[in-house]
């Protein structure tokens, strides 16, 4: 309770509460303007947040993760394009129930799920945080090694259908993180005599290479377009409040999105389909799935709203970010040599029920927000795409030159922005490199510090905990090559399937 | 068309056309950093395998060269999707941007940050067609409120432009330097 308390007065400040505001209307925003999404947008303020506190830069990039959700929904409910890549799974109940002339309610819907979903889950983990912090001092080197691993293999499988690539591309991100100078025998690593590599590739640079530039140049190099949507009538907050008729969806929604949250490298989509077929099977009108059923609406906004406060667990616990927007993240902790693990819950346990606390306030003020705001986000949402792609240069420009006024830095950037194009026209997937690059990192260090203790493999797996990540790597293993081979068997044809599910930014 | 299925459906991703040559290009890359392995990392002796400063980077690119040897296989054997050159083509002409982006740079620590975001937002957008006086204007002012809130409000570090300092000392020249 203690904890708690001194949470709360950390977080009354001035400047925490204005980076809070303009992180959650921020957030809303940047979610609903369709190829922007928070990867972009906190790829560009991470260096801006380098100067300041580090409650108050968290709170800022906070309340973009949070919040970009509730703004997603509004062009996957009117325009049929999701804001974000996770809000897809809402265009497929929400866009049908506009065509037939509910937008209202459907928005109020997906704000409501996405409400207490969030409220919901962040409860949850307050409760579950002692727990975790008994827990926690239980990860020694190998234990974290054996979970940065797990975040490795979960995020190469679950790509499927392009499993190789996306281990290719997690291998990629592994060895951009060794490039440069090592810090323990001071050897070079692939910098073929250049000094620029010396240093190695900064994670940012790379981030906003691969999230901020290149989504610019996708945009700047294609078609030139401009949502329109017709505006919204009607009490956005009675719309809200009809979600608790469907209180269990919702509550069984932030069930499946806390678990899956917590899971590297799982995340959001893995929470949708649970949800949503548990809301299929159990609904008297399980037909309308998919037709702009207000059921699987709720059950998909309430999964994927569920998930940020989860992701932050194995980041703050263990100092492993299970996505790309934890990842950046983590860079923050850095910066200001706070180093989120096992001792973060044990020693400043107030600092993290600050950051729970900083997203239940950041809920209400988005939920506010949108009572009034829909029509205007609906303007916003109209900027032409290669406008918009300009706008996203210029701003790149301040993230990767404001780090250390380098041209070098730019150029890399630049060479990133590029390669990451060439991926997302490819339909691959950006995450695994930057999850490589951070989890590598890790690996290298753990494993090293593990194996000084270690005499024979057998006792790298001794001890309960590691004993199991190390049964559950195995495990998701054999069960993807089984999932594999059944589906062969199965013998769906390629083109059966929605190809583009995966075909937003910042995946 | 059915839109998912099966659990697995919700991760799948497939094949676009030129999937053939990014295949081609990354396996080769992934091919040279392996064969450059012993001229890059070195073995230090007396320090066991697991510290050893070759080890993730010899982890890593084996991975690579593995996993694209695979993936290029998997493209290989998959039917051929047309329109790879065209793909090709635009992945060639995404370059200009990257150049645009690259002429801000250089721009920015002569003319200084505001004169040059200015510049480049109004040529940019007239280059991409948005040559109206209306959105002109537009791109102008998006420039001058990145410039205020970034370097006037958050002071990111973005060094003064040289042209700052042909003004005469004074009270304005400070201004400019510090939050222009």
């Amino acid at each position: 309770m203690d904890a708690l308390l001194s949470g709360l007065d950390m977080l009354a400040r001035f400047d925490v509460a204005l980076a809070l505001l303009i992180g959650s209307i921020g957030g809303v925003i940047i979610g609903a303007i369709p190829g922007v999404g928070p990867p972009v947008a906190i790829a560009i303020l991470l260096p801006a947040t380098f100067s300041l506190d580090p409650l108050v830069g968290l709170v800022m990039l906070l309340g973009i993760y949070g919040s970009s959700m509730f703004g997603g929904a509004l062009p996957a409910i009117l325009i049929n394009t999701p804001g974000t890549a996770v809000n897809a799974l809402t265009t497929y109940d929400g866009h049908p129930m506009t065509e037939r002339g509910e937008a209202l309610r459907a928005l109020g819907l997906a704000y409501g799920a996405s409400f207490v979903s969030g409220i919901l889950s962040i409860i949850a983990l307050i409760l579950f945080a002692p727990f975790l912090a008994k827990i926690a001092p239980m990860f020694g080197s190998r234990e974290i090694f054996l979970a940065a691993l797990l975040g490795i293999v979960l995020v190469i499988l679950a790509h499927r259908g392009q499993t190789f690539a996306a281990g290719m591309l997690a291998a990629f991100g592994i060895f951009l993180g060794t490039v440069g100078l090592e810090p323990v025998k001071y050897t070079q690593r692939y910098t073929f005599g250049q000094d620029w590599l010396v240093g190695g590739f900064d994670l940012i640079v790379v981030v906003l290479g691969l999230f901020a530039l290149s989504q610019a140049f996708q945009l700047l190099s294609g078609e030139d377009s401009a949502p329109d949507a017709q505006p919204i009538k009607g009490s956005m907050l009675r719309a809200i409040g009809e979600v608790f008729r469907f209180k269990r969806l919702a509550a069984v929604g932030s069930g499946f999105g806390v678990l899956m949250g917590m899971i590297p490298g799982v995340g959001e989509f893995t929470a949708q389909f649970l949800s949503y077929t548990y809301a299929q099977k159990t609904s008297k009108k399980p037909e309308d799935f998919g037709k702009g059923s207000p059921e699987g609406l709720v059950a998909s906004e309430a999964a994927n709203n569920a998930v940020p406060a989860a992701a932050m667990i194995p980041l703050l616990a263990l100092g492993i970010p299970g996505e790309a927007l934890t990842a950046m993240m983590l860079s923050v902790f850095y910066v200001h040599n706070v180093t989120p693990g096992p001792g973060l819950f044990q020693n400043q346990l107030d600092f993290v029920y600050a950051l729970y606390i900083a997203m239940i306030l950041l809920n209400v003020i988005v939920v506010v927000f949108m009572c009034f705001s829909s029509n205007l986000l609906l303007r916003i949402i109209r900027i032409p795409t290669r406008f918009l792609g300009l706008t996203i240069l210029i701003l790149s420009f301040v993230g990767v030159y404001s780090l250390r006024n380098s041209m070098t830095d730019c150029a890399i950037a630049a060479g990133f922005g590029l390669f990451g194009l060439i991926l997302k026209r490819q339909n691959l997937p950006v995450v695994p490199i930057i999850l490589g690059m951070v989890l590598g990192g890790i690996m290298e260090v753990k494993l090293r510090s593990a194996m000084a203790r270690v005499k024979t493999p057998l006792d790298f797996v001794d001890r309960p905990i590691a004993a199991f990540i190390a049964c559950a790597i195995v495990a998701l293993i054999v069960l993807h090559i089984w999932g594999v081979v059944r589906e062969r068997r199965a013998g769906l044809k390629e083109f059966e399937h929605d190809h583009d599910m995966h075909d937003t930014q910042g995946n | 068309m059915r839109r998912f299925q099966t659990f697995q459906d919700l991760f799948k991703r497939y094949r676009r056309p030129g999937d053939l040559v990014f295949a081609s290009l990354f396996c080769l890359f992934a091919i040279f950093l392996l064969v450059m392995l012993p001229y890059e990392t070195q073995w230090v002796k007396r320090t066991k395998l697991f510290a050893q400063p070759a080890f993730w980077p010899a982890v890593s690119v084996g991975a690579m060269a593995l996993f694209g040897v695979l993936h290029l296989l998997g493209a290989l054997a998959s039917e051929r999707i047309p329109g790879r050159g065209a793909e090709v083509l635009a992945w060639m002409k995404s370059v200009e941007y990257a150049l645009w982006f690259m002429a801000y740079v250089a721009v920015v620590p002569i003319v200084g940050y505001l004169a040059g975001s200015i510049l480049f937002a109004c040529v940019l957008a007239w280059r991409l067609g948005y040559r109206s006086a209306r959105w002109l204007l537009t791109a102008a002012g998006f420039a001058v409120v990145v410039v205020v809130v970034f370097k006037g409000l958050l002071q990111v570090k973005i060094p003064a432009g040289l042209v700052y300092e042909l003004l005469p000392s004074g009270a304005l020249r400070t201004f400019l330097m510090t939050y222009l």
